[in-house]
């Protein structure tokens, strides 16, 4: 019996061995291709690269992580297809991604039943609010966007607010969050376009919104090349009121398109974008030039919020995983739960088992395009 | 309120032109072969992506869009060469089958040899918008509409008073007869895919400028110019021409009076109208039809 | 009968080579795609019509089984049967006046009316969901919640055998004979007697009816519906499905949805040439096999014989 006893604690301890060699398996699932790529794209550049930096610099829990990833191409059924794989067959230990909301709420179910710690890369607050068990985002929700534009324009004076968003999801969601809050706020919703994806030409909507009686200001709900028309056309119609963009646009891309009639345009977003410009007091400051500088330099193209969300959900993920102690998935489930005081690109997140993003206002702060560059709004 | 009507009025011919001039692709590689091209709006995505890629690479504007308008001048000799002519005698179907491979095939080259961002080309006489009857007009759309002008009369002109374009319209109208007279029909057909590449290159580089250009910009505009052809009758230029007007117009006016969330529906609605009363489009005729 | 027969057995047979819930989840997809291409394929390759907007139809069924079951609360069988019936109206009142269009003006009306039932599904978001879309109830009998990728696979399965056998029977009754008459030539199927506009709305209303019962079916599967199932992208993809495995061929529209469904997930490990490797395969298949996959195929057995 004993020489048996010692044969099998012989093979456990081999079978032990090799699990700890085994690499922790990240899955993803984004839309590196498609409507969304704009988010898509950096999302899965910087999930390669930080995989990679982690790697050289010793692995996870003495492991090194494997990124297991899937170009969904923004559609929802193939991101749940995906999700399914990354599941069954791949069988990852922790899945970030889901770009955009429709994908994240495919998924959802799939996570939940599957006991599988999600974090997702998407904006809608639908993802999060009510809390699902599994679930968590790294992004600011649309609400909070809303209502940091309208207490910006409170403070300037407009009340009554034009609408114009185009026909995507988180265009929609968005407008749907700013359309629920504007009471909050005291503000007017006064006129209320829509724009097509593809549209090349946003004038006709623009000048009914001109036209709409004691119109104050205007908020653009949309990502993509959308807003960049939409301010260029704002230029050509020579409407003077001030125009607020959202966090959808916020990259250096955006002030590329739209050229001199960015100038003034204000939005929401990350500090990710004036990274350097920020005080050397400002906490977050080295957290957002140390992603901005190894982002820059590895793909040569200037840094995205968006991949700055896929950032702070592989941290999120790892210091789980390192809190925790395993990858076993309800424990780092429980230890994403207790993050608190973790400093990300988006802003410093305190998640508790009522709030699985952890974002609050200050995260988001106002910029305005100054000289062909963001500028932090004091 | 007039202000408002001739800003509707203006951004529809704009757009409208645009519509045109891809819809004019469709109409001449349709005349020449009877495949409906449906990779005609990479060709869009080609000549405005090179451009910008040539520019940045140094060169002129004008120079970058000349060799931008060649380079796929060369990828419709090439999708015609090898990917149409060996299918020659299949049906319509697997013909239209054929250049969505090829549509998806260039996209995905797009994506690897160039990036999945947008990208502006610079507008080719400034920004400073020209005030006309009470609306305002981006100088790039008085480029658009003008060379979309030129275009046409010089396609008109090709067609109708020299051998070449009237050998393409023989072969149009009976490709026996024609082979019988002498015409060379396999020369036809590249000449006008070759053709059909240039007037949709010619329209991405127009357009950058006002609506920026991207990998996956051909989808779309394909998806209207398609529209515009049929809804003028396809095979018609002139009807071509007619068809991306009235769409751009459509659009525009039912974003303006209508609701511009379902702008979109409105115009599609209204060419659905016209099939059903016209169902050889607008200046497609009642087509003889040998039974 | 014996390729019927041979269906069978594969869908019997195939939880053999299915190792976990993701094979079965792919085998779902490609079955209920595979329902769509048989109807698709009775207008497309037997009647010789073409639609570009049946992703429409599809949506229709997807979206009216949704919000009934969903919003109003009516049994999952219910919404069922009058999401597919509510597809099937739609054919039937738009089909006679765009029945009357042919060839590329057919294709246009179809991609039309395909386009703005996308547009109002999108739109509509008060009852839709909008883009980002909405959660879909699991399909239930008698309180038996059908669950689970297993008890799928099997009803998708049955359904798919249904589907091709009631194909097959159509294409060998009168009806089909008539509509095989119609493709060749309309004139000369009027000249024999054969009401063709009748028969046209038959094919179309049939091939949307199916594709409005696989919608819903997809819809409560998934637990969550997307408009972009019903763009016109996914109705090129079904058109396409048709095509590649061969017109005028029930069991070429299988393979074809079969072949399509799965190659994406196969290519993969391209990665970034996914795109090109998919558009390249597509281009040189009908280069090279214009007929289809299956007569090509069966052509070449034929000929080895």
């Amino acid at each position: 019996m004993k020489r048996y006893a010692w044969f099998a604690a012989a093979l456990l301890a081999a079978a032990t061995a090799v699990q700890a060699q085994a690499p922790i398996r990240i899955g993803a699932f984004l839309a590196v291709t498609g409507p969304a790529a704009f988010l898509g794209d950096p999302e899965q550049k910087t999930l390669e690269l930080y995989v990679e930096r982690l790697n050289a610099a010793g692995g996870v829990l003495g492991r090194k992580l494997e990124l297991v990833s899937y170009d969904s191409g923004g559609d929802a059924e193939k991101a749940r297809t995906f999700a399914k794989r990354l599941i069954e067959q791949d069988r990852v230990d922790l899945i970030v991604g889901g770009s955009t909301t429709g994908e994240t709420m495919a998924v959802v179910p799939l996570a939940e039943a599957a006991g599988m710690p999600f974090v997702s890369l998407a904006g809608a607050v639908v993802i999060v609010e009510p809390v699902k068990k599994w679930v968590f985002k790294t992004p600011h929700t649309d609400r909070m966007a809303c209502d940091k534009i309208f207490v910006d324009m409170k403070a300037r004076g407009a009340t009554k607010v034009a609408l114009i968003s185009g026909s995507g999801g988180f265009d929609k969601s968005m407008r749907g969050e700013c359309l629920k809050v504007a009471k909050n706020h005291g503000v007017d919703v006064v006129a209320d376009e829509t724009y097509g994806a593809g549209d090349t030409d946003m004038t006709a909507q623009l000048t009914k919104i001109k036209n709409a009686a004691g119109m104050q200001a205007v908020l653009n709900a949309g990502f993509g090349q959308g807003p960049a028309i939409v301010t260029k056309n704002y230029k050509q119609l020579g409407i003077k009121q001030p125009l607020y963009q959202s966090h959808g646009v916020a990259s250096k891309q955006f002030i590329q398109l739209a050229g001199e009639a960015a100038e003034g345009v204000r939005l929401p977003a990350a500090a990710l974008l004036v990274a350097e410009t920020l005080p050397d007091s400002d906490p977050q400051k080295k957290v957002v030039v140390d992603y901005k500088r190894a982002y820059e330099a590895r793909f040569k193209q200037d840094v995205s919020t968006f991949g700055g969300h896929a950032y702070d959900g592989l941290m999120l993920a790892v210091q789980a995983m390192q809190k925790a102690g395993s990858t076993d998935k309800a424990k780092v489930r429980d230890a994403l739960e207790a993050i608190r005081g973790y400093m990300g690109t988006a802003g410093v997140v305190n998640m508790s088992p009522q709030d699985h993003m952890g974002l609050d206002l200050t995260a988001f702060r106002m910029l305005e395009v100054r000289k062909g560059d963001w500028a932090l709004v004091q | 309120m007039s202000g408002e009507l001739a800003q509707f009025l203006l951004s529809g011919l704009t757009v409208g032109s645009i519509y045109a001039l891809v819809a004019l692709g469709f109409a001449i590689i349709y005349n020449a072969s009877h495949v409906i091209n449906f990779a005609q709006g990479e060709f869009v995505m080609i000549g405005g992506m090179a451009t910008v890629w040539l520019l940045a690479a140094g060169l002129p504007l004008a120079l970058a869009a000349v060799l931008a308008v060649a380079l796929a001048a060369l990828v419709g000799l090439l999708l015609a060469r090898f990917a149409v002519q060996p299918a020659r005698g299949a049906s319509v179907v697997t013909l239209i089958i054929i250049t969505i491979g090829a549509a998806i095939l260039l996209r995905g080259l797009a994506a690897l040899v160039w990036d999945k961002r947008i990208h502006a080309l610079p507008a080719f006489s400034g920004e400073a918008p020209i005030a006309l009857a009470g609306a305002t007009l981006a100088p790039q759309s008085l480029w658009v509409i003008g060379v979309t002008a030129l275009a046409v009369a010089a396609l008109w002109g090709f067609f109708n008073r020299t051998l070449a374009g009237k050998a393409i319209l023989a072969v149009s109208h009976n490709r026996l007869a024609a082979q019988l007279m002498g015409i060379s029909v396999q020369r036809v057909l590249l000449v006008s895919f070759a053709l059909s590449a240039a007037l949709g290159a010619l329209a991405g580089i127009l357009i950058a400028p006002i609506t920026f250009t991207s990998w996956d910009v051909g989808v779309m505009l394909g998806l209207k110019g398609f529209a515009a052809a049929i809804l003028g009758g396809m095979g018609s230029g002139p009807g071509a021409v007619i068809g991306g007007l009235l769409l751009g117009l459509l659009e525009s006016l039912g974003a303006g009076y209508v609701s511009s969330a379902y702008k979109d529906a409105i115009a599609f609605i209204v060419m659905l109208a016209v099939l059903m009363l016209m169902p050889g489009g607008l200046l497609g005729g009642r087509a003889a039809e040998r039974v | 009968m014996r390729g019927l027969l041979a269906l069978a057995a594969v869908v019997l047979l195939a939880p053999l080579a299915l190792a976990n819930n993701y094979h079965y989840e792919i085998a779902i997809l490609v079955g209920l795609n595979a329902i769509v291409c048989v109807g698709l394929n009775l207008l497309i390759g037997y009647a010789g019509q073409i639609s570009l907007g049946h992703a429409g139809f599809f949506g229709i069924g997807a979206y009216g089984s949704a919000i009934l079951a969903a919003r109003y609360g009516w049994p999952p069988l219910a919404s069922l049967a009058a999401a597919t019936a509510a597809a099937a109206l739609l054919a039937w009142l738009v089909g006679r006046p765009i029945l009357r269009l042919r060839g590329h003006y057919l294709a246009m009306a179809t991609l039309g009316l395909g386009i703005i039932i996308s547009i109002v599904l999108t739109t509509e978001d008060g009852y839709t969901g909008g883009p980002d879309g909405m959660s879909v109830p699991p399909l239930a009998v008698a309180g038996f919640a059908l669950a689970g990728e297993r008890a799928w696979y099997w009803l998708v399965g049955v359904l798919l055998l249904a589907t091709v056998w009631l194909a097959l029977n159509l294409i060998d009754s009168p009806v089909g004979r008539a509509l095989r008459a119609l493709h060749g030539s309309e004139v000369a199927a009027e000249v024999a007697g054969i009401d063709s506009a009748r028969h046209k709305l038959l094919a179309f209303v049939l091939s949307a009816a199916i594709a409005g019962l696989a919608g819903a079916l997809t819809a409560h599967y998934a637990g969550f519906i997307t408009p972009g199932k019903a763009t016109f992208l996914h109705s090129i993809e079904l058109v396409v499905m048709v095509v590649f495995g061969g017109l005028a061929s029930t069991f070429g529209a299988v393979v074809g949805a079969a072949v399509l469904t799965a190659l994406p997930q196969l290519l993969t490990v391209f990665k970034e040439y996914e795109m090109v490797v998919f558009g390249g395969v597509m281009m040189l298949t009908m280069i090279f096999m214009p007929k289809g996959l299956v007569p090509t195929l069966a052509a070449l057995a034929g000929r080895r014989r």
